[in-house]
């Protein structure tokens, strides 16, 4: 099982609810895109730090959630100075910084699989229309247990052609992988159906 | 859809996680670092068809949303989808959807030069042809900027397309996923 992106807490917004942290979020992102100057989207920003007080975190996770999207703000920051104004230009980071650690925060402060829970209850309106919910969930699982799987293959096949002396390129590589995972899909499919 | 094509959907999804942890590859003469993972799309679509290579897309985008590290660099979680460059993870479904119906398109005679353009257009044309209007509309910064900053990446992508359009046809060969499409020429 792969470790996600969640930070273990005793914080009301550990607490919360996954449905309603994600509705926040959309509401926050909503507001924050309509916020027409700079000092409104910095309280919103100063806000959001706040509730990672709340939650625990401190200033390194906050700045790692920033990291990623470092080079591309600073581009858009002198894109913005360049095309229209200082204001325009702060106002456009300070958003994005907002949104994208606000957005963070639901992740660090909610288990993955309380995320597919709502994933789950939002498709079940549309089992009517025909979408078997019960399909999606198995093949959320089957990914999530599959990672490892084809990690460890890709190992195997790069230490059989090490073996025999050809040095493993990507194309090499990847071929040999996916066909071992297609032949494996064969296999699992059957021994799924056999079981249910 | 069968239990099979479930299957078939997350493997692929698993695949796109591996491609993932690929170390990317430094190219000095752009700068760019250039990473195994976007050419999951075309292989998902070239390899399982338009629906199925969608639909395998589709359920990594919502693994990484949920909050598992599975962008290269250990990325994830929502934040992703926040940032300006969202455009260009979403569009892999797009990206998927086009490569693999123009290679079903193409499925009885598919050559590189064939696989090769389905790669291209579904991959690169398709994939710019989202992140970069989304750039542009959530950054508030004109097309041609957003183009301009996005355009480095393009000779990796293109290297790309040319590894999967290969592995397509040697998958072909050797185990075909796509049925040809009935009363085509």
């Amino acid at each position: 099982m792969i470790a996600g992106l969640y930070r273990a807490g005793d914080s009301p917004l550990h607490r919360m609810g996954a449905g309603r942290k994600l509705l926040a979020l959309l509401a926050a992102g909503t507001l924050v895109f309509a916020i027409p100057s700079p000092w409104p989207a910095a309280a919103v920003l100063a806000l959001v730090l706040a509730l990672y007080g709340v939650a625990g975190f401190g200033p390194r996770l906050v700045l790692r959630q920033l990291r990623p999207v470092a080079v591309v703000l600073a581009v858009l920051f002198t894109a913005q100075l360049w095309l229209a104004t200082p204001g325009e230009a702060v106002l456009v980071v300070l958003r994005f910084a907002a949104l994208i650690l606000a957005a963070g925060l639901v992740t660090l402060t909610t288990r993955t699989a309380d995320l597919v829970a709502v994933i789950e209850r939002g498709l079940s309106p549309l089992s009517r229309l025909g979408l078997d919910v019960a399909k999606v969930s198995l093949a959320i699982s089957l990914t999530i247990r599959f990672i490892p799987t084809i990690g460890q293959i890709a190992g195997e096949v790069r230490e059989a052609q090490v073996a025999r002396g050809r040095s493993p390129s990507p194309l090499t590589l990847v071929v040999p992988v996916i066909i071992r995972l297609l032949k494996m899909a064969d296999e699992i499919a059957e021994a799924i159906d056999a079981r249910s | 859809m069968s239990t099979r094509d479930i299957v078939l959907i997350a493997l692929f999804a698993a695949l796109m996680a591996a491609l993932g942890a690929f170390p990317p590859l430094m190219i000095p003469a752009i700068a760019v670092p250039i990473t195994a993972q976007s050419m999951g799309p075309m292989l998902a679509g070239g390899i399982l068809g338009a629906k199925r290579g969608a639909l395998s897309m589709l359920l990594f985008v919502a693994l990484v949303a949920v909050g598992l590290p599975l962008l290269s660099g250990g990325r994830g979680g929502l934040a992703v989808f926040a940032g300006p460059t969202a455009g260009f993870i979403f569009g892999w479904i797009a990206a998927a959807a086009v490569t693999g119906a123009l290679v079903e398109r193409f499925w009885r005679g598919l050559n590189f030069v064939t696989a090769f353009l389905a790669a291209t257009v579904g991959g690169i044309v398709v994939l710019y042809g989202i992140g970069i209007p989304w750039i542009s509309l959530v950054g508030g910064v004109p097309l041609a900027t957003a183009a301009t900053g996005s355009a480095a990446f393009i000779p990796g992508d293109l290297i790309k397309a040319g590894l999967a359009a290969a592995a397509i046809l040697m998958v072909k060969r050797a185990y075909p996923m796509i049925r040809p499409a009935h009363g085509r020429p």
